[in-house]
């Protein structure tokens, strides 16, 4: 059977986006190893409502690791422990019994805390609104294979469309910048034949974005790559930076 | 009293209905249509494609999803692929083939013309997702590479890698993004329609609340469209996504829609088994799995032993044994039915004794590791993350899961609802599948309903409609939202013992035990009196903590598990009334002597249509005519 595990949990709390948080510690006497992370937090939930206290608010919904809308900071490490996982997919047998686990949500200027660990990611929303897009109207389309695409580059976007815009690799960033995010979609359209007639106002109107979400630029830590749960190269930034540099010139 | 519906098939031969039918329509002069606002609830496949497709033809869009953006909407989870009849391959597919096995694959409880279309317009899709630069896997030459899918004889189906669902997803996504870019689509995120508000017997906005505040707004359209999803988790544990729910369309069903065919849910048969109670959903794994894995349980009941230390003797491959000539790849409906039976002969493997073992052990001795893992080892990989197990060394254990709902909101040719003005795009509605869905058609189902359907049939309303303006201080607008609230602080006050999640569970224990994989007159009437029983307390004894003016998931999930619950008693009242057995729905008593399903065409041939009333619910049923194939039974012995 499943082994039972008492885990200690300190949890950030924040009542709203201009309350003062603090951390909250609490325990969880029946984990066990097959949970996965948020199910934890599930547990910790119900037992709070049992106890008349409010839940942790966390966001989450696909539950196996592809939506993007958990992610937390376990431990200091966005995501947690286990290289390339989403936070929903990990699970508890990667701890022991009598583990604390500290828990905190993402923190980034560009990223403001709603409550507890839930942050609001529409920046992101606006820096694909931006350009990370082909202008196709609906119809418009020719027959799919008169666009041949050489089989290798066609692999290559799709490594970088994998992005799940989950955020983690802002928050992994010491400049809190929104590099990988945004190359990622650079590089996967500027891999493309569709959409090149419009990739010099693509890059700069996304990078310009950027900046004014307040993410940082890069530094190349590569904090970002190692956090990624998709694993995305930071190569996508070194396109998005030639991209960019490209466009500069004109 | 019961009516019979019309769908409103256009004339003409059945290749010939949706081009007489754009042929014949209205239109909306382009300058006409930004004076038109229309609502788009959902940004998943359908309600993301619907909406940027109407905001490039000039409409005047506003766009709402749960989550905190449009990207996150849960087509974002599909696997495997969409298929297209395009014939890549030359292996002889066309589009009457792809009809052919959708309305067969649906066991002859879908509508042929709805279908034909589908088939139609799958080849625009591809042609429109390449366009966006949807990275399709592809061949060295450059082309398109296709695969092979269940309840089909032709390689049609287009993925990407095994995010197919999130790359055409991220796709409809940016086009989206592009026209909120342009200011011809309104976004909010984080916002749950709650209501849908009727005037002059028309629908005509939505009151939604915000999610972060708890505030209710009001929005007028000319038209609403409804692409909110399935209502699979019903059964607590399925494959959906945690916040996917029935709330919209429910709401929508008591002002007005009739809800179809509620009791056709599709259950697929490989998913990761449940661990615990406190499991919270449940993993699908690819069906495409089933080609190299072995199914088998232990010949005896409580055998504990390893599976490795099972001699061959002892092990049970049963869909080897029982469909000789399919084996292991029976459809999904077959596949799970006798997983269940074998587990309820106390056959089952693991910790709870729900699962049965899937064994690539043979696949591996006669291929060698490199070549499965080059076909699976993706599927591998999340296996071992979430069990701990290592499926090349031990067998894997799978079991049935809730997956998707063929049901929904019922619809004309037009995806109109019964209440005029309401759309209702995507797996949300009852219409393309019939009583079981083939792999790969639900992609090609949102997108053919939101880029290619709905541009010419919301056109058509438009056009033929006098749309006065309405203002949000209408008395119908003031009344949904006081009702909407009304229950919010219901919910908050009752302060009982039970938490939301364990009124979910229960209801969902319900469900899946009566209206899962087999399903009696008697256990169905017992559910009726179970689920029935469950809301009265839900009502008196659940615990909701918190406020509604701040962020509060669980208040979210309580009003979604009320809904949940008055759902859950149609279904068994559904699948109680049609005493046949087709695709998903199996009732016991209608079975061939070898226990397989049997249908009765001559009584049930239609859609049960089902009207909400303050007496309760009312039949009504559409006929379908099937005037261009054969009813002919399946058989896969």
């Amino acid at each position: 059977m499943a082994h039972s595990m008492n885990i200690t949990l300190k949890v950030w709390r924040q009542a709203g986006p201009d309350a003062q948080g603090g951390f909250e510690t609490y325990s969880v006497p029946d984990a066990n190893e097959h949970m996965s992370f948020l199910e934890l937090l599930d547990v910790l939930n119900e037992q709070l409502i049992k106890e008349g206290k409010e839940p942790v608010e966390f966001d989450h919904d696909c539950r196996e690791g592809i939506c993007g809308s958990c992610g937390v900071v376990i431990d200091g490490v966005a995501h947690g422990p286990q290289q390339r996982t989403a936070c929903c997919q990990l699970h508890m047998r990667h701890y022991k019994d009598g583990d604390t686990i500290v828990i905190e949500p993402w923190r980034a200027e560009g990223f403001p805390i709603i409550k507890d660990l839930v942050v609001d990611r529409q920046a992101f929303d606006r820096i694909i609104a931006a350009g990370g897009y082909v202008s196709v109207n609906t119809g418009a389309a020719q027959d799919a294979n008169s666009i041949p695409i050489p089989k290798d580059d066609a692999d290559l976007a799709m490594d970088y469309a994998t992005c799940i815009g989950c955020g983690a690799c802002v928050a992994a960033c010491p400049n809190a910048s929104a590099s990988l995010f945004t190359a990622a979609k650079i590089a996967q359209l500027s891999l493309l034949p569709q959409g090149a007639p419009e990739r010099t106002m693509r890059v700069t109107n996304m990078v310009d974005q950027m900046a004014k979400e307040g993410f940082g630029d890069c530094s190349n830590h590569a904090e970002c790559e190692a956090v990624c749960p998709k694993g995305i190269s930071i190569s996508a930034i070194a396109t998005m930076r030639r991209e960019y540099m490209k466009a500069m010139r004109g | 009293m019961s009516t019979v519906l019309d769908p409103k098939i256009p004339a003409g031969p059945l290749k010939e209905k949706w081009d007489n039918y754009k042929n014949t329509i209205k239109l909306v002069n382009p300058a006409n249509k930004r004076k038109h606002t229309v609502l788009v609830v959902g940004t998943g496949l359908a309600g993301g494609s619907a909406a940027a497709s109407l905001a490039e033809l000039g409409y005047n869009v506003k766009s709402f999803c749960i989550q905190d953006s449009p990207r996150r909407a849960h087509s974002i989870a599909a696997q495997g692929g969409i298929n297209a009849a395009k014939n890549y391959p030359n292996d002889g597919d066309t589009i009457w083939r792809l009809f052919y096995d959708t309305i067969k694959g649906g066991d002859y409880r879908s509508r042929e013309a709805n279908v034909y279309r589908l088939a139609q317009v799958s080849n625009n899709i591809i042609d429109q997702c390449v366009a966006q630069g949807v990275p399709f896997a592809r061949e060295y030459g450059g082309l398109l590479d296709n695969r092979s899918f269940g309840g089909a004889q032709v390689s049609r189906t287009f993925y990407a890698k095994g995010q197919t669902g999130q790359q055409l997803l991220l796709g409809a996504y940016q086009a989206m993004s592009r026209q909120i870019g342009a200011g011809n689509i309104e976004m909010f995120s984080r916002r749950e329609m709650l209501d849908l508000v009727v005037v002059d017997g028309k629908a005509r906005g939505i009151i939604t609340r915000n999610l972060v505040t708890g505030e209710y707004e009001r929005h007028v359209g000319d038209a609403v469209l409804l692409c909110t999803g399935g209502y699979g988790n019903v059964y607590y544990l399925s494959t959906n996504a945690k916040n996917s729910n029935v709330t919209a369309a429910w709401r929508c069903h008591k002002r007005g829609a009739y809800f179809a065919n509620p009791c056709y849910t599709q259950i697929h048969p490989t998913c990761i088994p449940v661990s615990g109670d406190y499991q919270s959903k449940l993993t699908l794994m690819s069906e495409s799995l089933r080609n190299d894995g072995r199914v088998w349980v232990p010949k005896k009941q409580g055998d504990t032993r390893r599976p490795q230390d099972i001699p061959e003797e002892d092990r049970d491959y049963y869909l080897e044994r029982k469909y000789p000539s399919f084996g292991n790849l029976v459809p999904r409906d077959v596949a799970s039915r006798n997983a269940k039976m074998a587990t309820d002969e106390g056959r089952g493997v693991g910790e709870t004794g729900l699962a049965v073992y899937l064994d690539f052990k043979d696949s591996i001795n006669r291929l060698g590791r490199d070549t499965i893992e080059a076909r699976y080892g993706n599927l591998f990989e999340m296996y071992e993350r979430i069990t701990g197990e290592n499926p090349y060394e031990v067998p894997m254990r799978i079991f049935p899961a809730v997956h998707y709902t063929m049901g929904g909101l019922w619809v004309d040719y037009e995806l109109q609802s019964t209440v005029p003005g309401l759309f209702v795009l995507g797996e949300a509605n009852f219409s393309d599948h019939g009583a079981n869905r083939l792999g790969a058609s639900a992609l090609m189902q949102g997108l053919a309903d939101g880029y290619f359907v709905i541009p010419y049939t919301l056109g058509n309303y438009i056009a033929n409609q006098s749309l006065p303006d309405v203002s949000t201080d209408a008395d119908a607008f003031g009344e949904a939202e006081s009702a909407a609230d009304a229950r919010i602080q219901k919910l908050l006050s009752v302060n009982g013992n039970k938490t939301v999640m364990e009124f979910h569970r229960e209801l969902g224990r319900i469900i899946w035990d009566q209206v899962g994989m087999s399903r009696t007159a008697g256990g169905l009437r017992q559910a009726i009196d179970q689920v029935s029983a469950l809301k009265e307390e839900f009502w008196q004894n659940v615990c909701v903590p918190g406020e509604p003016t701040t962020y509060n998931k669980n208040l979210e999930f309580a009003g979604r598990v009320a809904d949940f619950l008055e759902l859950g008693e149609l279904m068994a009242r559904d699948a109680l009334s049609r005493e046949e057995s087709c695709g998903g729905h199996f009732r016991e008593e209608y079975q061939t002597p070898e226990g397989e399903a049997l249908r009765n065409d001559d009584e049930f041939t239609h859609v049960s249509a089902w009207e909400h009333t303050a007496s309760g619910h009312v039949l009504h049923k559409e006929n379908l005519d099937f005037e261009n194939v054969q009813l002919t039974t399946r058989s896969y012995k």
